[in-house]
């Protein structure tokens, strides 16, 4: 059975049509690459799937289970985490504080509770750790590298138990050693069994590390083909409309 | 090719070097040690310059108790500061409280029935501030400009703009609370001690601080991961209003009398204090040890000034001098992150 399956999904912004009836399926463990256009519904199908806003048609399926999501909480409470493009991290903060950011370890009882900065700081280490980062939790997060601040983001991600992760261009900005040092955390977390979704424009970044790939064309599905089964070619067509469907 | 990137590699464990500090050098990029040890310095060379006048007992519980009222607004300022908004309206909130803390006093009530509605008129002043910027989404400049108006407008309503001095039965025992000492410490002091110490901990130690600092970092990001980004801005207006009424009870017990012009143009005093102690007015950055050092650096170079025999009329050039001073020093504390 599909750890994620959407089935018909269409979402309209008063008389524009964002998404036409799109079916995807996301299997345990998967890395897909997202790719499309600018205005290709990319990122409205990743909201949809995120809870930050419901689908007009269609019907969003988490073990064969409807679901519903109203806001990014339902979402998450589902295990579905998402890394966004700006990686929402706070840079007058350390790393281990962005990562428990509205999740904080405390201790103590009532209006004692306060922060246990040493089981928050033992339990970033042990994600940096998992992730083979070289971040530390106590270093400030605008003295960090792009490669390490997307770990801090996608660490994030690892504090629940994330069945589904979704990265919104997370290559986008970022140095060629800084790329390949992200591209090793999405290979970690498919080692773990988590779903990954890539939303990129970068084709080899996406062909480096994808199962399949999907690619949207003016708000529908126009391909979902595994990697061996494609070029990077193709995929080109298929975002240029040069290819119709494959 | 390769070269390139060790040296890629090299300035990345340059910032890792820096980051490793020693307390040492972690103390010596804090803009509250160096404000200290500018108050310590000034303290040094007037105990030396004016032996008898400056350091004594006297102006040591002078100078104490006038940064006080500052320095417990500050605390209160800092919440707000660190979210990345202000508070422009605590000096009328002050005159406001005071007011009706005379006024409740006059009608023969309770100290304790004074205080809890110099409380209340606070925490409404500030729940009205937090409301419209938090949940409205109004800049907090303008808000807080608006509720400068209208809180001292109130003020003088109220007070049908006379000065309230007979304060009842309670009076004796509301002025004692304020204007009373304990081992020769003025009890504002005490106060000042005590909510630096609970504001400190506040900040650091518990989720409701981190908050702060989280919003005033980003709050985008704070929103995105679940912090209750309106509420905790609603609750820093609603904290620094009731400093200012904290404050207010205190000067209004101290001096005996409400007026309602009590606390015209606290408000830059109070901010300045919090710049001065490391604030950033962006957001996400300052404490409350830095609030209550930058409200005593103020006072003491006003005394200072005072003492050495200067006209009373430099001490705004002064005080601001230091405010640009202060902004300067945190620029180049900036500078090697960036």
């Amino acid at each position: 059975m599909a750890l994620l399956e959407l089935n018909g999904i269409a979402k309209h912004f008063g008389a524009i049509e964002a998404l036409k009836g799109v079916d995807l399926t996301l299997k345990t463990g998967e890395v897909v690459g997202l790719m499309g256009d600018n205005g290709a519904g990319k990122s409205t199908l990743v909201k949809i799937i995120a809870g930050n806003f419901p689908p007009t048609e269609g019907e969003i399926r988490m073990s064969g289970d409807v679901k519903h999501f109203h806001k990014p909480v339902d979402a998450r409470a589902e295990g579905i985490e998402v890394v966004y493009q700006d990686l929402a991290l706070c840079n007058n903060l350390t790393a281990a504080a962005n990562v428990f950011l509205g999740r904080e370890v405390k201790r103590g009882v009532g209006p004692f509770r306060v922060l246990d900065y040493g089981a928050m700081y033992a339990r970033a280490a042990e994600l940096f750790r998992e992730l083979k980062s070289e971040t530390r939790p106590r270093d400030l997060v605008k003295q960090m590298s792009g490669g390490q601040r997307q770990a801090v983001a996608i660490a994030r991600t690892r504090l629940s138990d994330a069945k589904i992760v979704l990265m919104d261009e997370p290559t986008a900005a970022i140095s060629v050693r800084q790329v390949a040092e992200v591209l090793d955390l999405i290979r970690r977390l498919k080692d773990r069994g988590i779903a990954v979704v890539l939303i990129s424009h970068r084709m080899p970044d996406v062909f480096a590390v994808s199962d399949r790939v999907i690619v949207m064309r003016r708000g529908s599905k126009v391909a979902d083909k595994a990697i061996s089964q494609t070029s990077p070619e193709e995929v080109t067509g298929l975002i240029t409309g040069a290819i119709r469907t494959a | 090719m390769s070269s390139q990137s060790t040296a890629s590699h090299a300035a990345i464990e340059e910032v890792t070097h820096l980051r490793e500090r020693s307390f040492l050098q972690r103390m010596l990029t804090r803009q509250p040690f160096w404000v200290t040890v500018a108050v310590l310095v000034i303290v040094g060379a007037m105990t030396l310059y004016q032996p008898t006048a400056f350091a004594s007992a006297d102006n040591f519980f002078n100078i104490t108790r006038n940064f006080a009222f500052i320095g417990i607004m500050a605390l209160g300022m800092t919440a707000v500061i660190l979210t990345g908004g202000i508070d422009l309206s605590v000096g009328s909130t002050m005159g406001l409280v005071g007011v009706v803390c005379g006024l409740v006093l006059q009608a023969g009530q309770h100290w304790a029935i004074a205080i809890a509605a110099a409380l209340l008129a606070g925490a409404a002043t500030g729940a009205v501030n937090g409301i419209l910027i938090a949940y409205v989404g109004l800049p907090s400049f303008v808000v807080t400009l608006g509720m400068l108006s209208i809180a001292r407008s109130l003020a003088i309503v109220l007070s049908q703009n006379k000065i309230i001095y007979q304060l009842g039965p309670w009076g004796d025992a509301f002025d004692a609370i304020g204007g009373g000492d304990i081992f020769g410490i003025a009890n504002p002091v005490w106060l000042l001690i005590i909510m630096a110490l609970v504001f400190g901990y506040v900040f650091n130690f518990t989720a409701w601080g981190r908050y702060l600092f989280a919003i005033g970092g980003n709050e985008n990001a704070a929103r995105l991961t679940g912090v209750p980004v309106k509420r905790i801005k609603l609750q820093a207006y609603i904290v620094s209003a009731m400093t200012a009424a904290i404050a207010s009870v205190m000067i209004v017990g101290w001096q005996g009398s409400a007026i309602n012009a009590l606390g015209t143009g606290y408000e830059l005093r109070v901010i300045a204090s919090t710049v001065i102690g490391g604030a950033s007015l962006i957001g996400g950055e300052g404490g409350a040890f830095g609030a209550v050092v930058g409200a005593a650096l103020i006072e003491l170079i006003r005394n200072s000034l005072l003492m050495a025999g200067v006209d009373s009329n430099w001490q705004g050039t002064f005080v601001g001098l230091f405010i640009c001073l202060a902004v300067l020093l945190q620029r180049i504390r900036h500078r090697p992150s960036e």
